[in-house]
């Protein structure tokens, strides 16, 4: 891990709003070529993605490549796991250089919110497809009389699972309320995530990680002065009744942005004297089995983590760092809680022990998803970069990534420095 | 239409404007020739001439030999259509060691000039006064510079330019860089300036071994290097073969980083007002690349106001960036060993800083320390065996002049003896000139680059 770039991260229709998914993309990789002098090279690949995308951008990752200073001779490739994108991505380039297969590769992702791909109605496109096979004038005008005018009204991506028809916050909504995680404790979580990320902006910790963009220089969800109380008088908007608990401000808003992530082998690295900030160590992913109710939509990351650590030998409390992805501030609550939990840990997780609590103290440090936005397929190269830099300026440690995804999955990793 | 927006320069310049302008007596700017790749050191044959007793002849031919000019001693006669014009005029004046002397300046200047083609060049050498062995030789050598600034008043209406070298004793072999730069289009914008070659402990020259890359293995750093003038300078020492380490603040990231992917460069994004500017810089200095050997301080913010009228704020904004900055960059990388061996410091300063300016009380303090920054760190930088050196940009073409009120703008361009503003690639030449390990004699100098403006001298 030689370091990464991002841009800032804007609110849906924001400054980012008519600029798409490919340019942001393309910006932040061409920020991070000249962070690191890499105009003109060719890399091993690129591998990135966006979870919401326009049909024209199959090619995203080669595209963005194209429109960068990298050498065109750069491979790239698509990747899409819903949240869980740029860390997959990280682990595919990791992975190969693992293998010797590359030396040097660009990882992460980007998602827009604003500029959505909104499609034609289904039973227009359909009747569409249909005409363009049918050869007969007579078969044709048959068809149109398929036409009805509800057909005008398109396709708008929503942020719901296919097979339960629900929003994803309505999903955790049940978690929440399943797991007993209260308002208070959502709402310190989602403070001191704003806390976090401003005091790391003041001093300076993404100068060098961050590249600004359009007229924003700070993500644009930061609100500096956050506090409980002032979370405390928004309403619930997941959800239903008094254990409605869950609100616009400790949950993620929707927002743009792109992260990218630099990885190499050591010789790549000292070669271009690029001193590495931390090495990924291990990787984990899961899934699990939300549709029938037996598990939490978001759950998948509690089944990751205990695998990863059993293959690795480590206790949870063996870490410096934990950066968890705050999909919902009740998400994380629910995470560490059901790490705690000798109930879930036995009969769900088959252990013996329960994997036990972490020192909050270490978890998002420098603020997480609810205070910088979470553009889906960026996460990942975010917070990679952000432990990366952590371990690097400690000298030595070792960070826990955890980040849930839709579609009930969830990606951990382990990364080391010194 | 000129690179530069000078709308003027292109409605006089040719055609019913010409004719008209002519009529009216107006002045026509002069269209400059600037350096493109492949152009010859010298844009045709060289006159070389020398009052006797002079040291200085035999290093400038030997200089016009390198450069593949072609050196006379007397001027061609008129042939086949080709009036014999002269693209430069030589002098060497170290041996004129007294006033009745310079008698034999007069006699070689005063049939050539008019021999002297459009975007011609004078280069006078001459010896450092201070260090004439006789009062009477001092003098005489002090006289040069009234000569040197009047011929360049003369010769700048149909675009050519005159210099004064000074060479100080045993610098004689440090001359070809500072040769190589007056004679050839680089130094387009540059007349009427006072250059002081081989000073007493001057650093040693390394010829390169490519004139056309002179900084092929060295590290430069710029900063403001995102746009106008700094973005000029980084692509100019890219081009002469450096790896540059683009600077500027985080604002223009995007900017910065298109502007290091274009030349090849690396970018670091940092506020130099910041207190921990300098150890950053530093500490990425000392990670990624070992060593500068090129730093130029380019950055510079104005904030005018009269002073009566002016805000603190806008004060202590200007001399943080345009000049505290600098200090404490130049201090952490000498203290610490980060400047190579025989590296160069060029700091921008400005005209303003020169001759003062209305409304910018700040600006020109600030820039008149920089003039300070490197007459006190000359010695300490030559302890090192490293150079340091101002350039003072006059009216430059870019967005900040182009803001100005355009009666205030037009009075700026014509009121220099090449009767127009200059481009950035000008200030980025000088600075390259500078930067070339060719030009370790060049030290403690402040080289205006303002085509002989009015203002000041």
């Amino acid at each position: 891990m030689l370091g990464g770039n991002r841009i800032p991260f804007a609110r849906r229709d924001g400054p980012y709003a008519l600029v798409g998914n490919q340019d942001m993309l393309t910006t932040a990789l061409d920020g991070l070529v000249s962070r690191f002098g890499l105009a003109g090279e060719r890399l091993g690949e690129l591998a990135a993605g966006a979870v919401l995308k326009h049909s024209r951008d199959f090619n995203l990752a080669r595209e963005a490549v194209l429109g960068s200073a990298l050498a065109p001779e750069t491979p790239a490739y698509d990747v899409q796991q819903a949240c869980g994108t740029g860390l997959e991505a990280t682990l595919h380039v990791a992975n190969k250089i693992a293998l010797g297969q590359i030396e040097a590769g660009v990882a992460g992702g980007v998602d827009t919110t604003s500029d959505a791909p909104i499609e034609i109605n289904e039973n227009l496109r359909r009747l569409l497809l249909d005409l363009n096979r049918t050869r007969s004038m007579a078969g044709r005008l048959r068809l149109l009389g398929r036409l009805r005018p509800g057909q005008i009204v398109p396709e708008i991506p929503r942020n719901a699972e296919p097979r339960t028809g629900m929003s994803m916050g309505e999903h955790q909504a049940i978690s929440t309320r399943r797991w007993g995680i209260s308002r208070a404790e959502q709402d310190e979580i989602a403070a001191a995530s704003h806390r976090k990320l401003a005091a790391a902006y003041e001093r300076g910790f993404f100068d060098d990680l961050l590249t600004p963009y359009l007229g924003l220089e700070r993500d644009q969800n930061l609100r500096p002065d956050s506090t409980p109380e002032k979370l405390a008088k928004l309403e619930p908007v997941f959800g239903d009744g008094p254990d409605a608990t869950m609100t616009a401000g400790n949950s993620t808003p929707l927002t743009d942005g792109a992260a990218l992530v630099l990885l190499a082998s050591e010789e790549w690295a000292a070669e271009r004297s690029l001193p590495p900030l931390a090495h990924l160590v291990d990787a984990e992913t899961a899934a699990v089995d939300f549709t029938s109710g037996a598990d939490d939509l978001l759950g998948a990351p509690l089944y990751a983590v205990p695998r990863l650590l059993a293959r690795n030998g480590l206790g949870l409390q063996d870490f410096d760092y934990y950066e968890i992805h705050e999909a919902f501030a009740a998400q994380v609550a629910m995470t560490l809680k059901a790490w705690r939990d000798p109930t879930f840990c036995a009969e769900r997780l088959g252990l013996d022990e329960p994997l036990g609590a972490i020192d909050r103290e270490r978890l998002n440090v420098n603020g997480s998803s609810l205070a910088t936005g979470h553009p889906f397929a960026a996460t990942g190269g975010r917070i990679v970069a952000t432990l990366a830099k952590l371990l690097a300026e400690r000298g030595s440690g070792r960070g826990l990534v955890s980040i849930c995804a839709a579609g009930g999955q969830g990606v951990t990793a382990i990364l080391e420095a010194g | 239409m000129p690179v530069s927006g000078d709308r003027y320069q292109s409605l006089v310049g040719s055609g019913v404007g010409r004719a008209v302008g002519r009529r009216l007596g107006l002045p026509v700017p002069p269209r400059l020739r600037r350096h493109q790749p492949g152009m010859p050191a010298v844009a045709g044959p060289v006159l070389v001439g020398e009052a006797r007793g002079g040291r200085l002849g035999d290093p400038a031919r030997a200089a016009l030999r390198s450069m593949r000019a072609r050196a006379l001693a007397a001027p061609p006669d008129p042939v086949d259509g080709d009036r014999g014009g002269l693209a430069a005029l030589v002098y060497d004046a170290s041996g004129i060691d007294s006033s009745e002397r310079l008698r034999a300046a007069y006699d070689f200047f005063s049939p050539l000039l008019r021999r002297l083609d459009p975007n011609g060049r004078v280069v006078v050498l001459a010896g450092i006064p201070e260090q004439a062995v006789t009062a009477r030789a001092a003098v005489a050598q002090r006289a040069l510079e009234g000569l040197v600034r009047s011929i360049a008043k003369e010769v700048g209406g149909r675009g050519s330019t005159a210099q004064l070298v000074q060479v100080g004793e045993g610098g004689e072999d440090s001359t070809e860089s500072t040769l190589r730069f007056l004679l050839s289009a680089r130094s387009a914008y540059v007349s009427g300036q006072v250059v002081r070659v081989g000073a007493p402990g001057a650093g040693e020259v390394v010829r390169p071994a490519d004139w056309e890359a002179p900084l092929v293995g060295r590290v430069a750093a710029v900063t403001g290097a995102a746009g106008g003038i700094g973005e000029a300078i980084a692509t100019t020492l890219a081009r002469d073969g450096a790896e540059v380490l683009c600077i500027d603040v985080p604002t223009q990231g995007p900017a910065l980083s298109a502007v290091a992917n274009r030349i090849g460069g690396t970018s670091l994004q940092l506020d130099i007002a910041r207190p921990e500017a300098a150890a950053r810089l530093g500490d990425h200095v000392a990670e990624r690349h070992g060593r500068v050997d090129a730093l130029v301080h380019n950055a510079g913010i104005t904030r005018d106001r009269t002073l009566a009228r002016m805000s603190p704020e806008q004060w202590d904004s200007v001399i943080a960036v345009n000049l505290s900055s600098q200090e404490r960059i130049t201090a952490e990388l000498l203290d610490r060993e980060l400047v190579g061996r025989g590296a160069t410091i060029v700091c921008v300063s400005s005209v303003s800083g020169i001759a003062g300016n209305r409304g910018q009380a700040n600006y020109a303090a600030s820039k008149a320390g920089v003039i300070g920054l490197v007459r006190a760190l000359a010695a300490p930088a030559r302890e090192r065996g490293a150079t340091i050196n101002a350039v003072a940009p006059g009216f430059i073409e870019t967005a900040m002049t182009a803001a100005m009120p355009v009666v205030i703008r037009e009075a700026g361009r014509r009121m220099n003896s090449l009767a127009q503003g200059g481009e950035p690639v000008d200030v980025a030449e000088t600075v390259a000139w500078l930067a070339s390990p060719a030009s370790g004699g060049v030290s403690g100098n402040v080289v205006r680059v303002c085509g002989q403006a009015l203002i000041g001298a």
